[in-house]
Order: structure tokens, then sequence, then C-alpha cells
């Protein structure tokens, strides 16, 4: 009951920012002709925000089917970094384990990969953070699919909230970071590729500076590390013990 | 409606493969490489940048309102959650100023 509770606690911001997105999405989507039975769908079986967003022209368009598939694949690229970083939080979590990795969306990322908190059954928090997370964001965009352009309320700005989940989640883990290098490196690194290639098709450029970065600054660590084991192994105990 | 159910499907099949690779690559039962352990514990933070600065894509510097919003915005979810440590409040003081900001100020 705990861990059900604290896993709706943690999923409220998602849950304000993906009925706004989501129910964004399913006017959208009436809009173009299409019911609240494909906005309900999409949501269900993609579940994937941005894409969902950019599939509204690739439906309107009739985009082919290879188009579709690259265009998704450029998009949702980021999402390689999620289960890599997941591997071992999500290892060993049994029948939780596809669904899981299914919903592993950018916000899901954001709330499971600091871990869950103590006195928390963690597979189960995990599981029912991405399970709120997934209602949320289907609720919402059939919602918005029902009521259409119905809306009166001016929502212009509201989708702010994402990024301001993202900031608060960036400075929490900067606050308890020992090592800035990965956070420096994953802002400028995005941010140089941005000004590079544009808002278009600056994404993977900047997943694969950051992969190489990281890759080069792991190696090194890990090799400071083992020369440290070898040189110095008192030295080693001492350090770890402190 | 046909083509339009081929492109959601095909959608949703990329989608789950990218999420899925990563799992697929690297099975449970065996040891993973001390590289990718390693990257494990270094990615989360870049990649929560890489998605803030995703999130700020659109805005445009060079043209009123040179992004001075976005840029209010972010400092006063800082700040606020600097000062409260709650998540929810700073996310929620951040979008409502936000919304204040470009419907009234520099609407």
């Amino acid at each position: 009951m705990d861990t059900a509770k604290k896993a709706f606690t943690a999923s409220l911001p998602v849950m304000a920012g993906y009925f706004v997105l989501g129910s964004a999405f399913g006017v959208l989507l009436s809009d173009k002709g299409y019911s609240f039975v494909w906005a309900f769908a999409m949501s269900l079986f993609i579940y994937a925000g941005s894409m969902q967003y950019v599939a509204i022209s690739l439906l309107t368009g009739g985009a082919s089917l290879i188009s579709t598939a690259l265009m998704t694949f450029m998009v949702n690229l980021r999402h390689l970094f999620y289960g890599i970083s997941m591997l071992k939080k999500y290892g060993g979590t049994g029948k939780y384990r596809p669904y899981l990795i299914f919903s592993l969306t950018d916000e899901t990322y954001a709330l499971v990969v600091n871990g869950a908190p103590e006195g928390t059954d963690e597979h189960l928090y995990y599981f029912l953070l991405s399970l709120f997370d997934h209602c949320y964001w289907v609720a919402g965009s059939t919602i918005g699919g029902l009521i259409g352009a119905a809306l009166t309320f001016d929502t212009t700005g509201i989708d702010f909230a994402m990024t301001a989940l993202f900031v608060t989640i960036f400075l929490e883990q900067l606050l308890a970071a020992e090592d800035y290098f990965p956070a420096v490196t994953g802002v400028l690194a995005t941010v140089l590729s941005l000004i590079l290639f544009g808002p278009d098709a600056f994404l993977i450029p900047a997943m694969l500076l950051i992969s190489v970065v990281l890759t080069v600054y792991g190696l090194l660590q890990m090799k400071r590390e083992k020369t440290a084991e070898t040189d110095a192994p008192a030295a080693g105990r001492e350090e770890e013990e402190r | 409606m046909m083509h339009s159910a081929l492109i959601v499907a095909v959608i949703a099949l990329v989608t789950a493969l990218i999420r899925f690779a990563p799992f697929l690559l690297f099975p449970q039962d065996r040891e993973l490489p001390a590289i990718v352990t390693k990257l494990s514990s270094l990615l989360p933070s870049a990649v929560i940048g890489m998605l803030v600065v995703y999130c700020l894509k659109g805005v445009k510097l060079l043209s009123s309102p040179h992004g001075i919003p976005e840029m209010v915005s972010c400092a006063f979810v800082v700040l606020l959650h600097v000062w409260k440590r709650n998540t929810l409040l700073s996310i929620l003081g951040g979008t409502v100023l936000y919304m204040i900001l470009l419907q009234l100020v520099f609407a």
C-alpha cells in the first residue's frame, strides 16, 4: 500500500504534464478527422509523446511505411540510452520486466532512474509508476480526442510542465552528484549539436557525441581505478573505507 | 484507413524495438561488460541534461521575445526548487509563471 502511495505521489508531476500534452495530442488528431479511438489506440500501443505528434503529420501526409520507420527510428533513438542505464535496475524484475521496458518513456525514465524510495517494494514501485504514467497518457489523449476543439481554456504555455519536470530532476542530480562531468557533457554536447545541426536534426549527433565522450571518460576512469588498485592496493582500500 | 493503421503499427513496432534493444543485446543471465556498467552510471545525468535542452529546442533567441519567458521561468524553477525542494511545487510554480508570461506579458 505504501509502495502504491509513494509511486502515485512521484507520478503527480507527470500526471499534470501527460493530461495536458496527451489531450492536446487528442485534440490535434481529432481535428485531422481521426476519432478518439485512434488517439486511444496510439497512446496505448505507441506510447511515445513526441513521436505521436510527428505521427499526426505522417498520417495526414500518407507517409510510406519505410519513411515512417526511419522517422520513428530518428525521433526515438534516445530511448536506447534509457535502456542502457536501466539494465541493472530492471534486471531480475521478472514478470514486470517486459512492461517496464515497453513503457520506458522520457518522463518515466526520469522518475525511475534515481531508484525506488526506501521502504518500498522496488520492483512493484517501478511497475506502478510506469503504469500510472501510461494511464495518464492514454486517458489524456482519449479525453482530448472526445472533446476535440471544445476546449475554451487558454492552455498556451502549459506544456512547460515537462520542461520544468526535467529541470527539477536535472537539479536533483546535480545536487547529489560528486562528478559534474556527465551532466555538463550532456548539456554542452546537445547545445553544440543544436547550434550545428538545427532543431530538426540535432538529437542523433548529440547522442553520438555524448556516447563517445562518456565512453572515453569511462574507460579512462576504469584505467585509473585499475592502476590505483595494482600500484597501491593499501591506499585503494583506505580510500574505500573513508 | 488501412494505411493509417499500418503507419501506427510500424511506429509502435519500431519504438518497442528501440526500447527492447539494450535488454536483448545484454541479457540478464550474462555478466555486463565493465564499460557498459560504467556507462549506465555516467549516462543518466547526461541524458537528463540532454532532455532539458531538447525541451527548449524551439526557443528562438534572435527574435522577440528572445527566449526571455523560458529563461525567467527556468530560473524561477531552479530557485524555487533549491529553496523548497518540492518537485510538484517547482513544476506548478514554473508552469503558471510561464503561462502568465506568454499569455499576458509577452502576448
